[in-house]
């Protein structure tokens, strides 16, 4: 009799034990993430923010308040730089991300021949570090460079045209570059989220007598809204931080006329006399930036359906 | 008119491909080119690739910039796929309310834009240079180590952890395993097309990575490739068939990984979408 309701008294004990275990072990599992994103990532953001009320020359910081923030206000760099920024996103993203929904709808075509070659050579941009493309974006943009070379000979300009070295040119030359490096990459997004729609909804639709350009407003675009809101938030993201192209093809210039933020806060902290206070400053207003758009993106895109 | 689209789509597309493919082609070719011909527009290829490579062995230190890049890379996609695989997989096996909400506080760190956190970082690394000579500033250690926990692969691994048979845990328990020994012996096999993804992945940011060196390694004998090639291409007197030897060079492995492991390589960008 005491054996029998002894007996119930270890197994709960150990089965206790192993519970207690089990909800222990797991942590084991996070604990070097949760320490390495805290020191690297969030720590880091708490001294930027610190740092960002700081002002000085290299390690001699002292506190300024907000000065840092009101120094933004007056600060022509920063203003170029932050207007050149929105000047990439706004016209560098979305037509990126249209000519990766055309190419992806072009692909998606069953009849289409030599599709797989296609996509590989749309896609290939992708695969090229962003030091590497932008050297030779830099050449070939270049006043003896190819691409003059080639508007010349088909009469398309008189003259060879100034790319890097004119304010307006340099920007587009920067806007074609990213886009060359990153449509292929995008349209990969689009096309497998395409191949996993309907095929029956679009035989509807021409039954139903749509043009394929109605198809590809009321059908395609609807069924692909999460997966372009995914793509434009990360192409967002991307954009606000861009620097290795920039450094690469113009180095800011001509004057500060490609100037990016991220280009500005690496001039502040290591060109010029650096500056680290209120090179943070300009850092949170990335930051800023970031949750802002992503939050805009979200709420214009909708209710997640 | 069914025909005229037709044409037309191919017609777009081909242009598509050509542009696409251009700069690949031109960068094969001028590497075979002596840098007049290169600036002067030829593209048939030439007869001066060892003339350039032999260039660049001399002039520039390219051996050790690849052997820094590979070390770096290397040890970065172990590193980055040993945490990111541990955390993924505790996240979701052991779940808990608590566990959920350190999971989301995580991933809001992949708002943070590497600018914004850059300075800090660089001040760090210096405050322990004299203390720790061997990961402080101006170290390869100092390169890889803010890169090796991010997470995207934490959110990556769990996404995919989504997909694994939970059986198999409860099954490795009942043959006796210890539940880390579950991990390395039931859940590291079988989940190998994630791993590929994720390698592919990791070590395509490494080979790529360009900011963070730039910051934190100032001595020519810790450049990196992007480095270097960033560092000919700013040069005065470029000569262009040897940079164009060195753009291939970099190249190369991130094309090979690709054209070896396409799959792989697009199941990782999806991975990163769905769930």
């Amino acid at each position: 009799m005491t054996q029998t309701t002894d007996k119930p008294n270890p197994k709960h004990q150990s089965t206790f034990m192993q519970r207690f275990k089990k909800k222990n072990i797991g942590w084991l599992f996070i604990i070097l993430s949760v320490l390495g994103i805290s020191l690297f990532y969030f720590y880091p953001m708490a001294q930027a923010l610190i740092l960002s009320l700081q002002s000085g020359m290299g390690a001699n910081l002292e506190f300024v308040g907000l000065d840092n923030y009101v120094r933004l206000f007056n600060d022509p760099t920063f203003i170029t730089a932050l207007t050149n920024t929105v000047i990439y996103l706004l016209i560098q993203v979305p037509l990126m991300i249209v000519l990766a929904l055309i190419f992806s709808v072009l692909l998606n075509d069953p009849t289409l021949k030599f599709k797989g070659f296609f996509r590989t050579a749309i896609f290939l941009p992708a695969v090229t570090s962003l030091v590497a493309y932008a050297v030779i974006f830099k050449y070939l943009f270049g006043n003896n460079g190819l691409i003059n070379d080639f508007l010349v000979d088909l009469n398309i300009i008189a003259e060879p045209l100034n790319w890097l070295s004119d304010p307006l040119l340099a920007k587009i030359t920067i806007v074609i570059a990213i886009t060359w490096r990153w449509t292929g990459y995008n349209m990969i997004f689009y096309l497998s989220a395409l191949q996993n729609v309907d095929k029956a909804l679009y035989e509807a639709a021409k039954i139903d007598g749509a043009t394929a350009i109605q198809q590809f407003f009321f059908i395609t675009i609807p069924l692909l809204k999460p997966i372009i809101l995914f793509t434009s938030i990360v192409s967002t993201i991307g954009t606000l931080q861009l620097f290795d192209e920039v450094m690469n093809i113009t180095s800011g210039g001509p004057g500060n006329a490609t100037m990016t933020i991220s280009m500005y806060i690496y001039n502040l902290s290591f060109e010029y006399t650096p500056d680290f206070g209120y090179a943070a400053t300009v850092s949170y207003v990335i930051l800023i930036l970031v949750i802002l758009l992503s939050f805009i993106q979200f709420k214009v895109a909708g209710d997640r359906d | 008119m069914k025909k005229l689209k037709r044409i037309f789509t191919y017609l777009f597309l081909s242009t598509a491909a050509l542009v696409s493919i251009f700069p690949f082609l031109w960068m094969l070719v001028s590497m075979t080119n002596k840098s007049v011909d290169v600036t002067g527009g030829r593209l048939i290829p030439g007869l001066h690739l060892m003339e350039n490579l032999n260039n660049l062995l001399e002039s520039t230190r390219i051996g050790t910039a690849l052997w820094n890049s590979f070390v770096i890379a290397i040890i970065t996609t172990v590193l980055t796929l040993l945490i990111g695989s541990l955390a993924g997989y505790g996240f979701e096996i052991y779940r808990t309310k608590g566990k959920d909400m350190i999971f989301n506080i995580l991933i809001l760190s992949m708002m943070i834009p590497f600018a914004a956190i850059m300075i800090p970082l660089y001040r760090l690394f210096g405050r322990i240079s004299a203390d720790a000579p061997l990961i402080g500033l101006d170290t390869l250690a100092a390169a890889f180590l803010p890169t090796i926990i991010t997470a995207f692969f934490i959110f990556f691994f769990r996404q995919n952890t989504k997909m694994f048979a939970k059986e198999l845990v409860e099954a490795g328990r009942i043959d006796g395993l210890s539940e880390l020994g579950i991990f390395f012996r039931i859940y590291v096999p079988t989940m190998k097309t994630t791993y590929a993804a994720a390698a592919i992945i990791a070590f395509m940011n490494s080979w790529n990575n360009y900011l963070w060196p730039l910051v934190v390694l100032q001595s020519p004998e810790n450049q990196t490739i992007p480095l270097l090639i960033s560092n000919l291409g700013a040069g005065y007197t470029p000569d262009y068939g040897v940079i164009m030897t060195a753009i291939v060079i970099a190249t190369l492995p991130t094309a090979l990984v690709f054209f070896l492991m396409q799959r792989y390589f697009v199941a990782g960008m999806m991975g990163s979408v769905k769930g």
